[in-house]
């Protein structure tokens, strides 16, 4: 069940650079799983902003955003005890069904694309599944949530400019481990490289949104089966019907 | 009665709030907020004669006060509909819809117009002669009143039941287009579909929306639109829904004193999913906190 709750920051802090971890508590009635999303009513903005669980717990929901235009960027100044009007929790999660018939499973994330893969992680944890981590960033700097990752998985690191983990990208460390089954969220890029090493797996993906709850029609991709609304039908999708 | 009710055409309406196509999908995405039984009546996304998927995205952008969107007319074509959302509709909605007709030439549209004769649950049909997100050559043909009134008089034929003509508010003929549409024997006027506009993103000069062009909506196009529904009050019979940046009851007040009979909100559905919900439930205070009786003698009183 979807509601529109009115929830209260806990904490919004600051990660990385340019990167928050930002807390919101209040009733929980509806438990999300991972990876769906909530929306959240920014004041003066029309629009809400979409964001991926990443973690839930007890009466609270984290999320982990990036500052990249307006939007995020009010919401990065916003203080504890301020009320956020959300939307929540949208979309599909991650289908866990024969999880455990899936043979090697990896988590692959990219940035901001990451968060929604911690909620899945300790999730898998619980399922006692067992299961690799290979996580991507950009720079050193904007690099977040390696301890907590190492904390409940085994971890594999990569960075662009080689200040943490190996130099270069997610796709090169897919390469030399041995998988069966992939989890994946981050840019477009990253979603792309992975999908074209061809295993069976599932893809978040992102695209613009009217609503988050499938009545705008604003957020439509093509599969190779039909159209389909990312934010009702998705976000998640499996390998076998994204087309890039 | 309840002092909210409005007649509007064929249809007697508990109350005059109506989510606007394409903003409301299929009734049942709001289903999880709340009980959309009551609503006056509810128009349902543009149907087409083959299915549709629309515009290339991005085809949704932020503005100050509103929003662009250039869906382009993304639905399942009218046997899909038919044969799967008639039935999920009629599971939630115990009221009459009205359906939205939409096509690319006069034959398309008396096609799709004349499905809905034997569907029960379709009190009244809404045609959309102003969707802003289609190819130029195929939307001039509605800015002429000539190719207007030909296009009712062929529905008007086949159809059954009462159909409101939705204009679009990016012709300077406007008026005279709504009175072509009265003359040839449409049953309402709705007024007025998104206007034309432009987003274009100043960190790296891209036009934001993949078409360019695009239609805006929303609480900045609410005086341009209420401006539009007076006047055509002053110029046909008929009854006129009004559509165009409704977010309140007083914006509901606002648009029936100016002439309109109902009011659809669009927009703002896909903000506060429980606008309509809340707008119905404020109505009744409004209206004795203004001295107003029955809601239905506001209709067009400011020109009186
Ligand atoms: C399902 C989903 C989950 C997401 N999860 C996260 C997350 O966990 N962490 C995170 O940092 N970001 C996430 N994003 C992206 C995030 O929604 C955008 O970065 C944010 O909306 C940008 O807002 P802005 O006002 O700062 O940017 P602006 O560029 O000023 O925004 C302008 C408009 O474009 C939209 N927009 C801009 N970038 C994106 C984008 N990448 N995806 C969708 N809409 C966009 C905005 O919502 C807004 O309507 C997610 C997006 C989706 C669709
Ligand atoms: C995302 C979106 C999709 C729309 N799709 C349709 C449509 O299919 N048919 C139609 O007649 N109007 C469509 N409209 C126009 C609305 O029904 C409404 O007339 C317009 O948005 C103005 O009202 P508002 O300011 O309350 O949104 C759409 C509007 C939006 C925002
Ligand atoms: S964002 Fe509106 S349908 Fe997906």
């Amino acid at each position: 069940m979807k509601s529109q709750v009115v929830l209260k920051i806990k904490s919004n802090i600051k990660l990385a650079k340019n990167i928050f971890l930002m807390k919101i508590f209040g009733y929980i009635e509806n438990l999300p799983v991972p990876g769906q999303f909530i929306n959240i009513k920014i004041e003066n903005f029309f629009l809400r902003r979409p964001f991926s669980i990443c973690n839930f717990k007890e009466d609270t929901i984290s999320i982990i955003y990036k500052i990249v235009g307006k939007g995020t960027k009010s919401l990065s100044k916003m203080k504890p005890n301020k009320s956020l009007n959300v939307l929540y929790p949208l979309g599909n999660g991650f289908d866990l069904n024969d999880v455990e018939k899936r043979g090697k499973i990896i988590l692959v994330g990219g940035g901001v694309g990451i968060p929604p893969l911690y909620f899945l992680a300790k999730e898998l944890k619980k399922l006692k599944i067992n299961f690799e981590v290979v996580l991507g960033f950009t720079t050193y700097e904007e690099s977040f949530f390696v301890k907590e990752f190492l904390d409940i998985s085994k971890l594999h690191v990569a960075s662009i400019d080689g200040k943490i983990g190996k130099k270069g990208l997610v796709t090169d460390i897919l390469k030399e481990i041995s998988h069966d089954y992939y989890f994946t969220c981050g840019p477009l890029a990253m979603l792309k490289a992975v999908h074209k090493i061809g295993k069976e797996g599932q893809l978040s993906l992102e695209e613009r949104m009217g609503c988050g709850f499938g009545a705008c029609m604003g957020c439509s991709l093509r599969t190779s089966t039909k159209v389909k609304r990312v934010c009702a039908e998705g976000p998640i999708f499996k390998s076998s019907e994204v087309v890039f | 009665m309840s002092n909210l009710n409005v007649q509007l055409s064929s249809m007697m309406l508990d109350n005059p709030i109506i989510p606007a196509s394409g903003t409301f999908g299929f009734g049942y995405e709001f289903k999880d907020f709340y009980d959309i039984n009551i609503l006056g009546s509810m128009v349902l996304k543009s149907i087409t004669k083959s299915a549709r998927f629309g515009n290339d995205t991005p085809r949704i952008a932020e503005c100050k006060s509103g929003m662009l969107n250039a869906i382009g007319l993304q639905n399942p074509g009218i046997e899909a509909f038919l044969e799967d959302e008639v039935l999920k509709i009629n599971k939630i909605f115990k009221k009459k819809i009205i359906a939205s007709v939409a096509g690319f030439s006069e034959e398309e549209y008396v096609y799709v117009a004349k499905k809905f004769n034997d569907i029960e649950i379709v009190g009244m049909l809404e045609i959309n002669i102003s969707c802003p997100n289609i190819k130029k050559e195929e939307g001039k043909f509605f800015s002429s009143e000539k190719n207007i009134y030909s296009l009712c008089r062929e529905i008007r034929k086949v159809v059954k039941k009462p159909f409101f003509i939705k204009l679009s508010p990016n012709t300077e003929n406007v008026i005279s287009v709504a009175k072509a549409a009265e003359d040839a024997g449409a049953n309402g006027i709705t007024a007025c579909n998104t206007y034309f506009g432009m987003a274009i993103d100043p960190r790296n000069g891209k036009v934001v929306v993949s078409t360019k062009k695009a239609g805006f909506s929303g609480p900045a196009i609410k005086p341009l639109t209420v401006r539009l529904v007076y006047e055509i009050f002053e110029n046909v019979k008929v009854p006129i829904m009004g559509s165009g940046g409704i977010s309140n009851s007083d914006d509901v007040i606002e648009f029936m004193y100016a002439g309109a009979t109902a009011t659809q909100i669009g927009s703002q559905n896909l903000i506060n999913p429980t606008v309509c919900k809340e707008i119905i439930s404020d109505l009744p205070k409004k209206i004795k906190k203004y001295n107003i009786k029955s809601l239905k003698d506001i209709i067009g009183k400011s020109h009186y």
